[in-house]
């Protein structure tokens, strides 16, 4: 079963037309890659997921997306709630002004938790489950920018998983990051693909190999082809997906 | 020398002697009050009340009646001002009516003084009928300053970068929990800013606290706010101008402009600390 299931989906900044009938299902508990040259509109799918375009001022979508069973564009959706349910990650890491503790915290805090129990437990758990506890865990009250990037950028994948959510939405998440960072992230999306679905976007080409399961090849705004990773890196059926995998264009 | 590394120093000569010019005018008018001032300044001179025509005594009603206009006008001004700032840049879309407030706040801005006196007057003092009074003063000054806690306000906030607003919304917090615990305690250091140079500006204006306030001569402290005050620019504009005996209050005068600086820059060291702790908390 699909646990994202996108269907015709057209995409408008204002008068640019982004995204052009993309229609594709995503597995549970697995990961998938959106890959393609800057301005092919995979992140901006990425970015309907959690609705964060709706962020953006003079945008526009036709189309149905259904996450876990419900169309999200739904007048009835309640979006705060839908973003606990499909956490995100961004690309240069943002942690909060806050202490380590507090920037976990966070989701639950405004999600109403107040019990400190059920807190420190939560924050130990995702910092565990981001590969950072044992490196922050005796400096919990530490500002969160004494960190450096990599572990910022873990933190900020605790954050996203303390909220529980189904899905969590990478976009570049590495890209950023130093080479020894970065293997700590994908060692990391590699761990959490057995509770969760991630879609992540990703312009490195060995690094979507290396973690994904199923690859999107986005151009000018269509899906070019989607498959199985080890498929489109062996075998694209199309000479455009070809191409820009070996780096001939892109 | 080669002729672009004198061409350099040249440059860099120049802008060094502009800005000592201007440290120098500044510490010249400091020296000059001081000189001029430190003599009559006494504990004396602080508590009591003028007297002998203003020649003697002292300028105790007019330093409680300043203070109290500070106050007054900053909690008029603060809570509309930022309030005001967070909702041009945080809620409103960027179109025309949000355009339309911001020419106007910086209208607003550029109105001279003694023009707000006046409508303060006719509407506060009038109008409403306060009186001259501490209310009416407060409105008038509060007015004044508005635009400055707005632009302030509004400036700070565009300064946070939108990936942290992105990242607590991300997280299913609501736009209100965003700003009230990721955007505002990043902005409070610089909106504190905009409160300093507001309560720098309110300490020292003349014109709108004319006809809206200032007494001429009142040794009695106010009971309440519906009470007129003296006030430290006013009074200093009366001892140099129409006392009984100029020249005899005329180290009254320079007392009164010391005390004035002094008091404003009690308030702006103050409200930096305060600013600086902020500061360490974000970071």
């Amino acid at each position: 079963m699909d646990i994202i299931s996108a269907e015709n989906i057209d995409f408008y900044y204002g008068d640019f037309h982004a995204l052009k009938g993309i229609s594709m299902g995503i597995e549970e508990n697995s990961v998938t890659a959106l890959i393609g040259p800057s301005g092919c509109g995979k992140s901006t799918f990425l970015r309907l997921m959690n609705r964060m375009n709706d962020l953006i001022d003079n945008t526009r979508m036709t189309g149905n997306l259904i996450i876990d069973g419900q169309n999200i564009y739904d007048k009835k959706v309640d979006v705060d709630s839908l973003r606990t349910k499909v956490g995100m990650v961004f690309q240069k890491p943002n942690p909060f002004p806050k202490s380590i503790f507090e920037n976990v915290a966070y989701g639950l805090r405004v999600a109403g938790e107040k019990d400190r129990y059920v807190l420190e437990e939560v924050v130990e758990n995702s910092l565990k489950s981001a590969a950072l506890w044992d490196e922050v865990k005796d400096q919990l009250k530490k500002s969160a920018f004494e960190l450096s990037g990599g572990q910022q950028q873990r933190l900020c994948i605790a954050r996203a998983l303390a909220i529980k959510p189904k899905i969590i939405l990478m976009d570049e998440p590495a890209s950023a990051l130093d080479p020894l960072s970065t293997s700590k992230i994908e060692d990391l999306i590699f761990t959490l693909r057995n509770d969760y679905t991630i879609v992540i976007v990703t312009h490195n080409m060995q690094q979507a190999s290396r973690i994904s399961d199923k690859t999107a090849f986005f151009y000018l705004g269509e899906l070019i082809e989607y498959g199985e990773t080890r498929q489109m890196f062996l075998k694209p059926r199309l000479e455009a997906t070809q191409n820009y995998i070996t780096g001939r264009f892109g | 020398m080669t002729g672009k590394q004198k061409k350099q120093a040249l440059v860099f000569w120049t802008f060094r002697m502009m800005a000592l010019i201007v440290v120098g005018l500044l510490a010249w008018i400091l020296v000059f009050i001081f000189i001029k001032g430190a003599g009559v300044i006494s504990w004396e001179f602080l508590t009591t009340a003028p007297t002998e025509g203003m020649t003697e005594g002292g300028i105790f009603p007019a330093i409680v009646g300043t203070l109290c206009l500070v106050v007054g006008s900053m909690v008029i001004a603060f809570p509309i001002g930022v309030m005001s700032g967070i909702y041009i840049n945080e809620y409103a879309a960027n179109n025309l009516f949000v355009k339309f407030i911001r020419i106007m706040t910086n209208n607003l801005a550029s109105i001279p003084s003694i023009v707000f006196g006046l409508f303060g007057m006719a509407l506060f003092v009038n109008t409403l009928g306060f009186g001259d009074s501490i209310i009416a003063g407060s409105f008038t000054l509060g007015l004044l300053v508005l635009p400055i806690v707005i632009r302030t306000t509004e400036e700070s906030l565009k300064a946070i970068p939108n990936s942290f607003r992105n990242g607590s919304r991300a997280l299913g917090a609501t736009k209100l929990q965003t700003i009230n615990k990721v955007v505002l305690p990043m902005a409070v250091p610089n909106i504190l800013t905009g409160l300093i140079i507001s309560i720098g500006r309110v300490s020292g204006e003349t014109a709108p606290i004319l006809f809206t306030v200032a007494a001429y001569f009142l040794p009695k402290l106010p009971s309440s706010i519906f009470d007129q005050v003296m006030a430290l620019p006013y009074h200093l504009y009366v001892l140099s101008t129409s006392g009984t005996d100029i020249e005899a209050a005329r180290p009254m005068a320079y007392g009164t402009a010391l005390v004035l600086i002094i008091i404003v820059l009690i308030i702006n060291i103050l409200a930096s600390t305060i600013r600086n702790v902020f500061n360490k908390k974000v970071k």
